[in-house]
């Protein structure tokens, strides 16, 4: 680490990659959410979902060039669109598989079926896509240089602008579907009390579908931003990150919306400035000892409630 | 007599291996004031969940409206016409006294869940005041005239209310059921009540069942009923 005297600038340009990180870690940490709010399991193959988005954004980006579409924003719309279309269809079908004939039985079998959907998405990937990673080249370059201190220059990339508008964008009609639409009522009668629900006639199996369906779609979006942040992917980039996801969920109080994209950004911005000032090699140690943290002192989350009321 | 508009037909419904409910028969006609009373773990929520296919019952079956619903799963069932404020209300406690009453009417037919509105806000003046309070910060009276609001926004023709005055007080639950019997009386609606309270529900049922161990061991009109020595031992004596 050699940023002398320009300490502020290099703490602002963490900041920077830290949010813009935590805003992908948030959109995956709402899907662990809503799904253990509404059936109280952890949906351990949602990380692979994220890494199924981020390959069919590339396997959509490199057909459309195939195909001679070069304009970049209209294929970038395009890519993403599709990627969050496919993995939402893919969210569905492993609710239906899955999950969904162990409903009622006892509270482990979820679970372990979705550890072995984990790894059976994985495999897949592996198989039909190879090992290696896959690159993606640079599609938004440059950005704005906003401080020069002793040398050092604080860049705001597009890209980073680019997630982190898209992030919020889709958060907010997100959380404009969950609280204001009969949907997002309905997914929100089914987390309080699945039971009363269905006595008010409302469909809980399709309201549980479709929350799989939102959330894999939130996933894919993150998946496609985590493509073109990093360039490059490979079918176990879901493991990790939907481990840190899922810690930030946890960080934030699973089960509350608010909390998994705080969480997420916490998650983002504790990585990044333990890379940039400590090391590299720790930073998911870092990352994952905030997890053994928060579950020793704050086990609801920053942003959870105790469950009082769930008998 | 017409078809009735609910009946239980020889209706058995289990627990795993406990049975709570044996070789019921019930019915209910429309118009009616049905009352079904009964001691602690007598099986009255049983019954009221077996109309509302949870659980399904195990042998016997389930008429709606001159069609079985025996198997249906619940929400089906509801969506027919059937509405329950059930034991324990059961209010959405972090949703408002607004989404609290919407999401009664949301598997409905919009149109007429538009209307229901203000005619259970005439009927419970109390939650009018409170649409947007949370429903968990309600008192335990406006909690159980919030369930029972709720059940009406879907218009219903049959009404299931599982035991509404418990742990209420006298004056509050005097408003229930004055509000019950304003809703058979002007609007038709026909109710199924399930009461501890065996006074109060006898009074104001045309008909009542007594329920004692899963079993239908007497039945007949309420008002002989409520004479019956054996009912006045068993369920009224030390209450009221
Ligand atoms: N979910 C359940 N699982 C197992 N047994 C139950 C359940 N609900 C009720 N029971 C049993 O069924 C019997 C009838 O209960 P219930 O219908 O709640 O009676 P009531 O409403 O008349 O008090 C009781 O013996 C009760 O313990
Ligand atoms: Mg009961």
């Amino acid at each position: 680490m050699n940023h002398g005297g320009s300490i502020l600038a290099y703490a602002l340009q963490q900041l920077i990659n830290g949010v813009t990180l935590g805003m992908i870690y948030g959109l995956i940490a709402v899907g662990y959410t809503m799904v253990y709010g509404i059936i109280g399991m952890i949906n351990f193959a949602h990380g692979d979902v994220f890494m199924i988005g981020a390959f069919l954004s590339l396997i959509a980006l490199v057909g459309l060039a195939a195909i001679g579409v070069t304009a970049v924003p209209l294929a970038l719309a395009m890519a993403l669109l599709f990627a969050a279309a496919i993995s939402a269809l893919y969210g569905w079908a492993i609710e239906r598989v899955a999950y969904r004939p162990l409903r009622g039985s006892f509270r482990l079998a979820p679970l372990i079926s979705a550890i072995g959907m984990s790894i059976t998405l994985e495999n897949y990937v592996q198989v039909v896509q190879g090992a290696r990673v896959k690159p993606l080249m640079p599609l938004i370059p440059g950005g704005i240089t906003l401080m020069n201190q002793n040398g050092f220059a604080v860049r705001l990339g597009w890209l980073q602008m680019l997630i982190v508008l898209v992030t919020l964008l889709v958060l907010a009609i997100f959380t404009w579907l969950v609280t204001r639409t009969p949907l997002g009522r309905a997914m929100r009668a089914c987390e309080q009390d699945l039971k009363m629900t269905a006595l008010l006639g409302i469909d809980v199996d399709r309201t549980i579908s479709l929350t799989f369906v939102i959330g894999a779609a939130l996933a894919a979006v993150a998946g496609f931003m985590f493509l073109l942040y990093y360039g490059s992917i490979d079918f176990f980039i879901g493991f990790i990150a939907g481990v840190k996801a899922f810690t930030a969920a946890v960080l934030g109080g699973i089960g509350s919306l608010p909390g998994a994209v705080l969480g997420g950004l916490l998650i983002g911005l504790i990585e990044t400035f333990w890379s940039a000032y400590f090391s590299v090699q720790y930073k998911d140690v870092a990352a994952f000892s905030i997890l053994a943290i928060a579950l020793i002192f704050l086990p609801t989350g920053l942003l959870g409630r105790a469950e009082v009321e769930k008998v | 007599m017409n078809a009735p508009l609910l009946e239980l037909s020889n209706v058995s419904t289990f627990y795993g291996a406990v049975q709570a409910l044996r070789n019921v028969n019930l019915a209910v006609y429309e118009g009616e004031i049905v009352a079904l009373i009964g001691a602690n773990g007598a099986g009255k929520s049983t019954l009221l969940m077996t109309v509302c296919g949870n659980p399904h019952p195990r042998h016997g079956s389930v008429f709606y409206a001159g069609e079985e619903i025996t198997g249906l799963p619940t929400y089906r069932i509801m969506r027919r016409g059937i509405a329950q404020a059930p034991e324990g209300r059961r209010i959405f406690p972090r949703m408002t006294v607004r989404e609290n009453l919407l999401i009664g009417a949301q598997a409905g037919d919009p149109e007429a869940a538009e209307g229901q509105l203000p005619y259970v806000l005439e009927l419970f003046p109390r939650l009018a005041e409170r649409l947007d309070q949370r429903g968990g910060t309600l008192s335990g009276g406006e909690q159980q005239m919030l369930a029972i609001a709720r059940a009406l926004m879907a218009g219903p023709r049959l009404l299931l209310l599982d035991e509404p005055s418990l742990g209420l007080a006298p004056l509050v639950t005097r408003q229930i059921f004055t509000a019950i019997r304003a809703l058979n009386q002007e609007r038709g609606l026909t109710v199924l009540l399930v009461e501890q309270n065996a006074y109060q529900a006898l009074r104001l049922a045309h008909r009542a069942y007594v329920l004692v161990n899963g079993m239908i061991t007497m039945q007949g009109p309420a008002a002989e009923l409520l004479g019956r020595p054996e009912i006045r031992a068993a369920y009224l004596e030390g209450g009221m």
